[in-house]
């Protein structure tokens, strides 16, 4: 069973068509790589499969669970708010900027979902907290907060928030582009190891290299369309696309 | 003046604090819930509720208190006393004993509250606007609920944000009490005016305005008190 599959998604802002026809699946353990140029449509494509945008048609599923089909006139219908809610607890966010909650402490950052979402009791929302928050290297920081932390240091712990509701499929929008080379390894490192764990993820990313060594499949989009599909050789290799192989010369000139 | 007319004046003086402090306190008390909701409201999608906030906001900076406070008070004689007044409400009216200290007390709490509530609405509304669409996002990804989203990760930063300008209107209350005194409600300045005339001195305002000077200095310090203890995050 596919834990992500897009058939026909599309997205307009306006008169500005940002998602055209998107479709691929994303099965149990792979790790998925979409690169492409700015304003392609990458991060609009993971808000909608994470419901922060409403898709305009389209089909979207995850874990086999229909989250929003295309109805009449090819309009979007989404699935009722529970199913919507029993899919967000499927997947995992991690933003470009963090966006951790700022009065909080590192612990509670991580521990306020479990709690409050799962009805976890504290104490094992703390446990675990801790187990994640030692695996980023961060254990010595529980009780900091975030602004006493690097961005490298807040990534991470946004990475443990994430992996504290346990999701079937995490998904990263551009989660070093806020970080300099050094701390971009870092977390870098991190997903690396998450991937060799069999976590299915799906990283939107403008680390060309990183792209290329972990992913099992890399989505190049540009103009809201998906270019080429396939596995990093294919792409990184010898694409079928001119544009592609144009877009990648740059990074293999490096 | 003697000292001795000092003392017996400041002695009397003090029992004037309590029901200033009475007004300064309920404003408070009600104006912030007010104000908050309030400040939803303005910014709820519908429409018409929106623009009826915005006009209640208007209406309450746009006028001054004084004249609310008097408009407020006198409301209920002057209409129970008007032809055009429907006869159901002019029987509630009636039943009103506009004599009592407790009328007073609650026509002037009243036309405070919601003056009041309407500055609070507008300093809640930047509060709340202020705060980056990611952590909605960020609350949303997590699973929280909207409830849980606005109670445990925005209203506890827009407290932090908001208390800069809301020490600076409820510093502004204190000496605001004094306006009470427009419709004969008996706080520091009602005394100190009578005072005044009776001695024909200025010793009487001078000590109201050391009431006013040490109620906002001690206001002062709490809140620096506060804006420090919120400093542990950014």
């Amino acid at each position: 069973m596919a834990m992500l599959e897009v058939k026909g998604l599309s997205k307009s802002f306006g008169e500005l068509k940002v998602l055209n026809d998107i479709s691929f699946s994303v099965e149990k353990g792979e790790v998925v790589a979409v690169i492409g140029p700015s304003g392609s449509g990458k991060s609009t494509l993971l808000r909608c499969i994470n419901q922060l945008e409403r898709a305009g048609g389209g089909e979207i599923d995850v874990c086999g669970v229909n989250m929003v089909k295309s109805g009449e006139k090819g309009r979007a219908v989404y699935a009722d708010s529970r199913t919507l809610r029993e899919i967000r607890l499927k997947t995992g966010l991690v933003f470009q900027n963090f966006n951790l909650f700022p009065h909080m402490t590192v612990l509670r950052n991580v521990t306020e979902a479990p709690v409050c979402v799962l009805k976890k009791s504290k104490a094992d929302a703390q446990a675990r907290a801790m187990e994640l928050l030692k695996k980023m290297g961060l254990e010595a920081k529980a009780k900091s907060y975030p602004c006493e932390l690097s961005g490298g240091q807040q990534q991470r712990v946004s990475i443990a928030r994430a992996l504290a509701l346990d999701p079937d499929i995490l998904f990263f929008d551009e989660p070093t582009s806020a970080l300099d080379p050094e701390l971009t390894g870092e977390i870098l490192k991190v997903i690396r190891e998450l991937a060799a764990e069999g976590m299915t993820m799906v990283i939107v990313t403008h680390e060309m290299a990183f792209a290329r060594d972990v992913a099992d499949k890399v989505v190049f989009m540009e103009g809201g369309y998906i270019v080429e599909m396939g596995t990093p050789q294919q792409l990184f290799g010898d694409s079928a696309s001119e544009r592609v192989r144009q877009f990648l010369a740059r990074f293999s000139d490096q | 003046m003697s000292s001795e007319q000092i003392q017996t004046l400041a002695k009397l003086m003090l029992e004037f604090i309590p029901p200033t402090m009475k007004l300064f306190g309920f404003t408070l008390l009600y104006s912030i819930p007010l104000g908050m909701v309030a400040a939803l409201l303005k910014m709820c999608r519908f429409k018409p509720v929106s623009w009826l906030t915005n006009l209640y906001i208007l209406i309450m900076r746009g006028t001054p208190l004084l004249l609310q406070i008097i408009v407020v008070y006198y409301s209920v004689p002057i209409l129970r006393m008007s032809s055009g007044c429907p006869k159901w409400l002019s029987s509630v009216l009636t039943g009103v004993d506009i004599q009592s200290d407790s009328y007073m007390f609650r026509m002037v709490l009243a036309a405070f509250v919601l003056n009041y509530a309407a500055y609070f609405a507008e300093i809640f509304r930047g509060g709340i606007e202020s705060i980056p669409k990611g952590q909605y996002e960020a609350a949303g990804a997590l699973g929280f609920s909207r409830m849980q989203t606005f109670f445990r990760i925005i209203l506890p930063q827009v407290f932090k944000r908001v208390i800069p300008a809301s020490s600076n209107e409820i510093i502004i209350l204190v000496k605001d009490t004094s306006l009470a005194y427009a419709v004969g409600y008996m706080e520091i300045m009602y005394i100190a005016k009578k005072q005044m005339s009776f001695y024909s001195s200025l010793v009487p305002l001078f000590l109201a305005g050391i009431f006013y000077f040490a109620a906002a200095a001690v206001l002062t310090l709490i809140f620096g008190y506060i804006e420090k203890k919120l400093d542990y995050y950014k």
